[in-house]
C-alpha cells in the first residue's frame, strides 16, 4: 500500500498529489515539506495532534490558503493560482459553518446552485443526499434548531451534494459528544465509500482514523511520519512518537546481547529473543516496543514478564492493567473474562516476543 | 513562486479598484471645494496666510470658543453614554414589548432637523412652551417661571435628545447579535455579574463602543443648529463661530483658519480610533437575535427597565408631543389683557400648506417642498450606498492594509467639517467650468451623501467585518466565485446593516439643513428649507406652518422607520 515519493511533475498521477507543500506563518512552521497521494475513489486519514499542520494542509488544497512552496495537483495538472471556486472540491468544516441566514435545503443546494444546475435536478439532488445521510425530510428547516448530530450530517450532505472530486473533512466529528461519534463514524465511513467518494479525513483521533480511512498519513509538527493501511501503522508504528500517539506506551530502551544460542535483546524488564525479521546492528541504542494486547496474563512461558499490579480499569470489552514491572510502568489490555489479581499483587505475563515485540530506531 | 506574488498583487490591485469611485468622489465633491474655498479665503488675508490662526490663538474670546466646543462635547457625549447604554443593553438582550416602537422613536429623534428640535424643546419648555403655559395657569404668574432656552442645559438636553439613537443602534445593534454563550462560559467559570461585565461583555462591545461614542463625539463637537438656536448668543461653538464669521462679519480668512481647526481635531480623533480599532476588532460569532433574547424576569429587573424606558420614552416623546399638539393650537391672549390665555385646536396651518400666499415665481405651495424632498433623500440613498459599500467592503477586508489606513480617516473627513463650510465650497468651486452643477438637480443629492457617506460605511464596514470568515470560505468550497459569496453570504448578512445605512442615508438627507440652505435654488426648497423661511418670519401663521411641516416631516420619517423595523424582507438580515 505504501506510495513512493510523487515525481515533481504531477503529470504522472490521476488523483490528487502533494509535493513537497511549505508554509510558514512568520517564523512559525506549520508545514515542512508535506508530499503524498491520494488516488480515486480512496479514503485518507491525516492523523496527528493538534496543531500538527493538518487544517493548514486543507486550507492549501483547497485553495484556502496559498502554499510558501510545493504544489498541489488534482488529475495531473497543477492547481496552482486556481481560485477555491474552481477546484471542485468541497470540504466540511469543524464547525460545519453552516449559512445561518438560508434554511437546510438552501444550504445544501448552494453548492448545486454555483454550479448551474437546473431547478429540477438539484431538488433531486437535495432529496437524494439528504437520503444519504440520513434526513429524508428535513428540507425546510431553520438550520439554527439542528442539534449537533443533524447539523454535522447536513453539513456532510452539503458538501457531497455538487459532486466534488474530492472530499475534504475537517476533523468532521470533533465537536460530538462520544456515543454520537463512534456511531456517525461508521455511517461517515460507509456513506463515503457507497458514494465512492475520494475523500481526505482529517482527524486527531486514531479510532476515528482506523474506522474511516483506507490509508492513513500520520502528521506531526508539519511533517509527514508515516504512511500506510490502518492496521499496517497500529501493527508497525514506524516512530516512538507514532507509537505513543497510537497509545502504545510500553517503550522499553533495549540493547543487543549476542550469545551463543542466538540474539537477545536486554531492556529493564527482562532479556528476550530478537523477534523475528527485525534485523538490528550491534552497539546501536534502540527502543523496544511491547505490545499491551498480546500478553497473557497469568500464564509462565519461554517469555515472560512479572511485576505487580498497579491499577485496573475496567473499559467493557476489555480492561487496561498496569504493572509496575523493575520500577517501570507498563500497560497491558486483556479480555474482560481475564482473570486478574487484585491490585498491589504480582502478576505473570507471558507473549511471544516475534508477535509481540518490536524494535523501533530513533 | 511567480504565480504567488502575481495573486497577492492582484489582491491588493482589487482593493485599490474598490476604493476608487469613494475617492473619486469625496475628491471631486470635497476636496476641490475644500481647496477653492481656502484659496479664496487665504487669498483675502491682509497681513499673510498664517495672519488667521495667529489672530485665533491669540485671542481669548476664540480661545474661550474652542475649550467650549471640547468641553460641551465631552460632556454631551457622556450624557449620551449613561442615557443610551442602559437602554442598548435591554434592547440587546431582553424581549421588550415595544421595542420596534422604541427605535424608531429615537430614530425621529436623531433625523429631525435642528431647527425643530428646537421649535420643539421650545414648545415644551420656553417661555411660551406647554411647561410655562402650565404653571403660569395653575400659579397665577404674569411671567414664566422656568428659564430653559439659552442655557447649558439645553444645549446637553438636545444632544442626548438628538444621539441616544446612536448608542442604542450602533451598541445595542451589535450586543444583539453577540453570543450570549461567552458570557454564560465567564459566569460557568466563577466570575460574577460584574466580572463578567467588566472583563468578557465591555470588552467585546469596546469596537462598537468606541465608534457609537466617537460619531457622537464628532456630532457634538460640530453641532450647529441646537447652540445657535437653544444656546443662545452667550454659548459659540467652532462651528457657530465659522458661520457667524463668513455669514454675518465676512471674515473668510479667520472662518478658513476656525474651520482648519476644526478639521484638524476631527481628523485627530478619527485617526486615533482608526488606530484603537484595528487592535481591538476580532471576528466575532454573531448569533441570530432569537437566540440572545430573554425575558425579564424578576420584578425589580421590571421596575428598573420600566423606569428607564419611561425616562427615554419621555424624553423623546414630550418635545414631539409638544410640536405636534402646539401645530394643532392656537394660543392667543384674551384681548381684555388679563393676561389670561386661549387655546383653540385648529388645522388652520395644515390647510395654509397648499397655498402659494407669495404668487412669486420662488415661492411654491410649501406641500410640493415635501415631495422634492423624497426625491433627492432617494437620490441621496442610491449615491451613499453605490458610494459606501464598496468602501466599506474594503475596510472590512482589508483594515490591517495601508490602503484602509490611510483612506478611513479621509473617509470620515466631512464629518468634521461644518455644513456651512461644506455649502460654501460647492457654491465657490461648482458653478463655473469644469464643474457648473448650479442647475443640475444632483447638486443636493451630491451634497446630502457627502454628509451621509460617513455614516453609511461605519454602519455597514462592521457588519462585513463581523461574518465570520469560515462562512465565505465554505461558500467557495462550494463553487461561488467572489462575487456570488458577496451576493449570497455577505449581502443577506449584512441586509440589516444595509437597511440601517439606507435608513441614515434617507433621514440624514431629509433633515440635512446646514449645507442645503446654502446650496439649495429658491424654487426647490426642501422641507428643512421650507420650515426655515416659515420660522424666520413674524406671525403665527407662518410658526404654525413650520410646526405643521415639521409634524409632516416627524410623519414621514416615522412611517419609514417603522415600515423598515417592521417589514425587513423576510427577516433576511436577521441573522
Amino acid at each position: 500500500m505504501e506510495q513512493g515519493l510523487p515525481d515533481t511533475s504531477c503529470e504522472s498521477y490521476a488523483g490528487l498529489s502533494l509535493s513537497q507543500i511549505h508554509k510558514s506563518y512568520g517564523s512559525q512552521v506549520a508545514l515542512a515539506g508535506v508530499s503524498f497521494q491520494v488516488a480515486r475513489g480512496e479514503i485518507v486519514a491525516v492523523l496527528g495532534p493538534s496543531g500538527c499542520g493538518k487544517s493548514t494542509l486543507l486550507g492549501i488544497i483547497a485553495g484556502l490558503e496559498k502554499p510558501d512552496r510545493g504544489e498541489v495537483c488534482w488529475a495531473g495538472a497543477s492547481l496552482t493560482g486556481l481560485p477555491t471556486h474552481q477546484r471542485g472540491f468541497g470540504l466540511m468544516f469543524q464547525d460545519f459553518a453552516l449559512f445561518p441566514h438560508q434554511d437546510v435545503f438552501e444550504n445544501i443546494a448552494f453548492g448545486l446552485r454555483m454550479a448551474g444546475y437546473p431547478r429540477q435536478k438539484i431538488r433531486e439532488r437535495v432529496e437524494q443526499v439528504l437520503e444519504l445521510v440520513g434526513l429524508p425530510g428535513f428540507p425546510q428547516r431553520d438550520v439554527n434548531t439542528l442539534s449537533g448530530g443533524e447539523a454535522q450530517r447536513i453539513a456532510l450532505a452539503r458538501s457531497l451534494a455538487p459532486f466534488p472530486h474530492l472530499l475534504m473533512l475537517d476533523e468532521p466529528l470533533g465537536s460530538l459528544d462520544r456515543t454520537l461519534r463512534e456511531h456517525l463514524m461508521l455511517e461517515l465511513g460507509e456513506i463515503l465509500r457507497k458514494s465512492q467518494q475520494t475523500a481526505i479525513y482529517v482527524t486527531h483521533d486514531q479510532e476515528e482514523a482506523f474506522a474511516v480511512a483506507d490509508r492513513i498519513v500520520l502528521m506531526n509538527a508539519g511533517s509527514v511520519l508515516q504512511t500506510g493501511a490502518p492496521i499496517d501503522i497500529y501493527r508497525h508504528p514506524g516512530s516512538l512518537f507514532a507509537a505513543r500517539f497510537l497509545g502504545l506506551n510500553n517503550l522499553l530502551p533495549g540493547r543487543l546481547l549476542s550469545k551463543t544460542e542466538g540474539n537477545f535483546i536486554e531492556t529493564a524488564v527482562g532479556v528476550f529473543p530478537l523477534p523475528a525479521g527485525q534485523p538490528v546492528q550491534a552497539h546501536e541504542q534502540f527502543t523496544v516496543l511491547l505490545r499491551p494486547e498480546l500478553a497473557e496474563a497469568g500464564k509462565p512461558g519461554s517469555c515472560q514478564i512479572s511485576g505487580k499490579v498497579q491499577s485496573i480499569s475496567f473499559r467493557g470489552g476489555t480492561s487496561k492493567v498496569a504493572v509496575i514491572s523493575n520500577g517501570l510502568r507498563l500497560e497491558f489490555e486483556f479480555p474482560s473474562s481475564t482473570v486478574l489479581p487484585a491490585g498491589g499483587e504480582e502478576l505473570v505475563l507471558s507473549f511471544d516476543p516475534d508477535e509481540a515485540l518490536q524494535i523501533i530506531y530513533e | 513562486m511567480k504565480a504567488l506574488s502575481a495573486r497577492l498583487r492582484s489582491i491588493s490591485f482589487h482593493y485599490w479598484l474598490l476604493w476608487v469611485a469613494p475617492l473619486a468622489f469625496l475628491g471631486v465633491f470635497y476636496f476641490y471645494p475644500l481647496v477653492n474655498i481656502l484659496a479664496v479665503s487665504f487669498g483675502r488675508g491682509q497681513s499673510g496666510p498664517v495672519a488667521p490662526f495667529i489672530e485665533v490663538f491669540t485671542t481669548p474670546s476664540l480661545l474661550k470658543i474652542l475649550g467650549f466646543t471640547f468641553w460641551q462635547a465631552t460632556l454631551s457625549t457622556a450624557f449620551t453614554l449613561l442615557f443610551g447604554l442602559p437602554g442598548a443593553y435591554l434592547l440587546a438582550r431582553y424581549r421588550l414589548r415595544g421595542r420596534n416602537l422604541i427605535l424608531a422613536l429615537t430614530g425621529i429623534a436623531f433625523v429631525l432637523p435642528t431647527l425643530v428640535v428646537a421649535a420643539a424643546f421650545n414648545a415644551i419648555l420656553g417661555p411660551r412652551g406647554w411647561a410655562n403655559l402650565l404653571l403660569m395657569q395653575m400659579l397665577g404668574l404674569e411671567q414664566p417661571p422656568l428659564h430653559f432656552v439659552n442655557t447649558f442645559g439645553a444645549i446637553l438636553l438636545a444632544h442626548v435628545f438628538y444621539n441616544t439613537t446612536i448608542i442604542l443602534r450602533l451598541v445595542g445593534d451589535f450586543w444583539a447579535h453577540l453570543d450570549p454563550r461567552l458570557e454564560q462560559a465567564a459566569r460557568v467559570l466563577g466570575a460574577n455579574g460584574w466580572q463578567t461585565l467588566r472583563r468578557v461583555t465591555l470588552p467585546l462591545l469596546t469596537p462598537a463602543l468606541a465608534s457609537a461614542a466617537l460619531l457622537v463625539f464628532i456630532f457634538d463637537f460640530t453641532s450647529f443648529g441646537v447652540i445657535l438656536v437653544l444656546g443662545g448668543p452667550r454659548f459659540a461653538t467652532l462651528e457657530v463661530e465659522i458661520y457667524n464669521q463668513t455669514i454675518s462679519l465676512f471674515n473668510l480668512p479667520l472662518a478658513a483658519a476656525l474651520s482648519l481647526i476644526q478639521l484638524g481635531c476631527t481628523l485627530a480623533l478619527t485617526v486615533l480610533y482608526t488606530r484603537l480599532n484595528a487592535r481591538l476588532a476580532r471576528p466575532l460569532s454573531l448569533r441570530p437575535r432569537q437566540f440572545t433574547l430573554r425575558r425579564l424576569q424578576s420584578w425589580q429587573g421590571r421596575l428598573l427597565a420600566g423606569l428607564y424606558l419611561a425616562a427615554l420614552l419621555g424624553l423623546l416623546t414630550l418635545p414631539l408631543v409638544a410640536l405636534v399638539t402646539r401645530s394643532l393650537t392656537r394660543v392667543e391672549s384674551l384681548p381684555d389683557g388679563s393676561g389670561v390665555l386661549a387655546i383653540h385646536p385648529t388645522l388652520d396651518y395644515y390647510r395654509e400648506l397648499g397655498v402659494n400666499r407669495f404668487n412669486s415665481l420662488f415661492f411654491i405651495p410649501p406641500i410640493t417642498s415635501i415631495a422634492i424632498s423624497l426625491g433627492y433623500a432617494t437620490a441621496t440613498v442610491a449615491l451613499a450606498l453605490a458610494l459606501g459599500l464598496p468602501a466599506a467592503w474594503a475596510l472590512a477586508h482589508n483594515r490591517k492594509a495601508a490602503s484602509s489606513q490611510v483612506f478611513e480617516p479621509l473617509l470620515m473627513l466631512p464629518l468634521g467639517t461644518s455644513a456651512v463650510t461644506l455649502g460654501l465650497g460647492f457654491i465657490i468651486a461648482l458653478d463655473r467650468p469644469p464643474l457648473d452643477l448650479r442647475a443640475s438637480p444632483l447638486l443636493i443629492p451630491l451634497a446630502h451623501t457627502l454628509v451621509a457617506f460617513p455614516f453609511v460605511v461605519r454602519s455597514l464596514a462592521p457588519a462585513l467585518g463581523s461574518i465570520k470568515p469560515r462562512l465565505r470560505q465554505a461558500a467557495a468550497v462550494l463553487g461561488a466565485n467572489p462575487g456570488l459569496v458577496f451576493r449570497y453570504i455577505d449581502l443577506p448578512l449584512v441586509g440589516r446593516a444595509l437597511f440601517v445605512a439606507a435608513i441614515f442615508a434617507f433621514t440624514i438627507s431629509m433633515g440635512e439643513f446646514g449645507a442645503t440652505a446654502l446650496v439649495s435654488r429658491p424654487e426647490y426648497p426642501t422641507l428643512p428649507v421650507m420650515i426655515y423661511r416659515f420660522l424666520s418670519q413674524p406671525g403665527s401663521l407662518n410658526y404654525g406652518k413650520a410646526l405643521a411641516l415639521s409634524t409632516i416631516l416627524c410623519l414621514i420619517t416615522a412611517a419609514g422607520m417603522l415600515a423598515i423595523e417592521r417589514f425587513r424582507i423576510a427577516d433576511i438580515g436577521e441573522f
